[in-house]
């Protein structure tokens, strides 16, 4: 089977200073693949460049299509989506505003199907649907991201640290979320700190330290490794989780 | 001063207010969506209104060679930096757009002109020719330097400026040219008399404000562009084309300040560096507005031209320094309550 985004020895560099090296990973269809690391091993910016906020050197295709000259808006066109760490949302206009402009690029009647899709998946933002973006709880917040993303209807949906600084009970209702999304038929490449949560979901799962992958592997596999355990797991409960 | 004086004195104020309402409107619009402060608003004025008058006289203005010209450059920008990826529709597209539509605006102004051409047809045409020129200033001045910081895009937009004004001189000379009035109509209420200019005046601006209004607020390119002002980054990530938004953004500037240059050069007399003056007071209401609110912006431009009028009446050597003085005041009051931030680099 033929990789929906397939990376291939990518490096990413912040003028001198090589944040990713020679990395390279797949996301089949139907897949939830997880990065998980430390605090500045690179996961965020691999997730940009991906998207084509950041330059990369290396090879990315995606649906068969060469990434390289594609701009950010191209890239959203052909079914590549972001949910950034910041969200990076309207926040002076109203929710529905929001995720009306999340299905810019898709036909207008599309839309409409859209929205309500989304509005199943997250009821919260229909409550709140006149509300402005920037008045939203942070869960609230994360939810619109990612309504918004899904508005356009992605093949790929990437999340970069959804759960960070929620409440668990919105952590665990963003990933229950993030598992509906496989059966609706879109992937999903989630960055997390919270590596416990993120690898009850995925599929497969790739280890990041100081710029390259370390392990991969089935998230089962990820999971039960030792050292994994260690590093991210063990830490979990002491330092990362919100609880 | 009695009451008939004060009503005069309202009424000037109030038409030249409606003016710089919309131009303070298409400043914050320009500022909201590209972060640049458009000094060049002014020659969208000159060149709208000095191109009407100068088509109602039966001559080719300049500016319809300019846009031609500028067309080129913008083609040979859009051929540059889309070098290494290179289609087909993106070549056409910017063909129609860069070649094809100046050289066919030339060629139409080429075949109208003349003596008798009915008004509506100069006023069509003078606006088409800046609406290509906003157009094409974004793609060449503004564009490839979007990521830049405020200061950079002011200090080219002051370029962009001195450069206009300089052809300004050059298409329309030094005697400032006045154009015929777009409608012989008047309206006398009590002391007052209306003429159909004003009402003119009065009705575009409330019917820009209207448009605008609900441009930004129903429509999927509207509400676009509030986006791409709230959040750039957001709206790439959503496919919003910032470019595009850019483009969008200047054209209705162009657009609008020309029709303001056309909304007063019957009144007076436009030279081809007037424009500039009648600009500044449109971003004097801006920046009460805070570069952000159009509805303060438009009161605060109807305050502006207020003030003008009482001030020329009073004192009007002074006029303008009481009308830019103005800001001062309100510098002060938002210095004090905003906290400082330093400018986001990007």
């Amino acid at each position: 089977m033929s990789a929906l985004l397939s990376v291939t020895d990518v490096h990413i560099s912040y003028g001198k200073v090589e944040a990713v090296r020679g990395v390279s990973l797949d996301v089949a269809a139907n897949e939830i693949v997880t990065i998980i690391g430390a605090n500045g091993a690179g996961k965020t910016t691999l997730l940009n460049a991906v998207m084509g906020v950041l330059p990369l050197r290396g090879r990315t295709t995606f649906a068969g299509v060469d990434m390289a000259p594609l701009d950010i808006e191209d890239r959203v066109a052909t079914g590549l989506s972001l949910v950034p760490e910041h969200r990076e949302l309207f926040g002076t206009m109203n929710v529905e505003d929001n995720l009306e402009l999340g299905a810019f690029r898709i036909a207008k009647s599309t839309a409409a199907v859209s929205l309500e899709r989304v509005y199943t998946l997250f009821p919260r933002l229909k409550e709140r649907r006149k509300q402005l973006a920037c008045t939203l709880s942070g869960g609230e917040q994360q939810m619109l991201a990612m309504g918004r993303a899904l508005m356009g209807a992605p093949k790929l949906l990437m999340l970069d640290e959804p759960s960070l600084g929620l409440a668990p009970i919105i952590v665990a209702d963003i990933f229950r979320i993030v598992g509906e999304l496989r059966s609706a038929g879109v992937s999903v490449l989630l960055v997390e700190q919270n590596a416990q949560a993120a690898l009850q979901i995925a599929d497969r799962a790739y280890v990041m330290e100081l710029g390259e992958f370390v392990l991969s592997g089935t998230a089962k596999d990820i999971a039960a490794n030792k050292g994994v355990a260690a590093s991210y797991l063990g830490f979990q409960h002491e330092g990362e989780s919100a609880i | 001063m009695n009451t008939t004086i004060m009503l005069f004195l309202l009424q000037d104020g109030i038409t030249n207010g409606a003016i710089y309402a919309l131009l303070g409107l298409a400043l914050v619009l320009v500022f909201a969506v590209t972060r640049v402060i458009l000094i060049p608003q002014g020659e969208f004025v000159t060149y709208g209104a000095l191109s009407y008058a100068m088509l109602a006289t039966g001559q080719v203005p300049g500016t319809a060679r300019l846009a031609v010209a500028m067309g080129l450059v913008a083609f040979a920008l859009d051929l540059f930096f889309a070098r290494k990826a290179l289609h087909a529709r993106l070549v056409m597209r910017s063909v129609a757009l860069n070649i094809v539509f100046p050289v066919a605006l030339l060629g139409l102004v080429y075949a109208l002109v003349g003596p008798h051409t009915p008004v509506a047809v100069n006023i069509a045409l003078a606006l088409l020719i800046v609406a290509a020129i906003g157009l094409f200033l974004y793609r060449i001045a503004f564009q490839p330097i979007a990521h830049t910081s405020v200061l950079v895009l002011l200090i080219a937009s002051v370029g962009c400026h001195l450069a206009l004004q300089g052809l300004g001189l050059v298409f329309f000379g030094a005697e400032g040219l006045r154009g015929p009035a777009l409608s012989g109509a008047a309206v006398t209420a009590g002391p007052l008399r209306f003429t159909g200019q004003s009402l003119a005046v009065y009705g575009l601006t409330v019917g820009f404000i209207v448009a605008l209004w609900l441009f930004f607020g129903y429509t999927r390119t509207g509400k676009a562009l509030r986006a791409t002002a709230v959040n750039r980054l957001g709206a790439r990530l959503v496919g919003i084309r910032t470019t595009l938004s850019g483009q969008i953004a200047f054209l209705l500037a162009s657009v609008i300040g020309a029709i303001s240059g056309i909304l007063i050069v019957p009144i007076t007399t436009l030279y081809y560096d007037t424009g500039f003056l009648i600009g500044l007071k449109g971003f004097i209401a801006a920046i009460i507005g805070g570069l952000v609110s159009y509805p303060l912006t438009a009161v605060a431009a109807i305050v502006v031209g207020i003030v003008e009028a009482f001030s020329s009446f009073y004192a009007s050597n002074f006029k303008e320094v009481i009308v830019f003085t103005l800001i001062l005041p309100v510098l002060v009051l938002r210095s004090l309550a905003a906290p400082q931030v330093e400018e986001e680099k990007d």
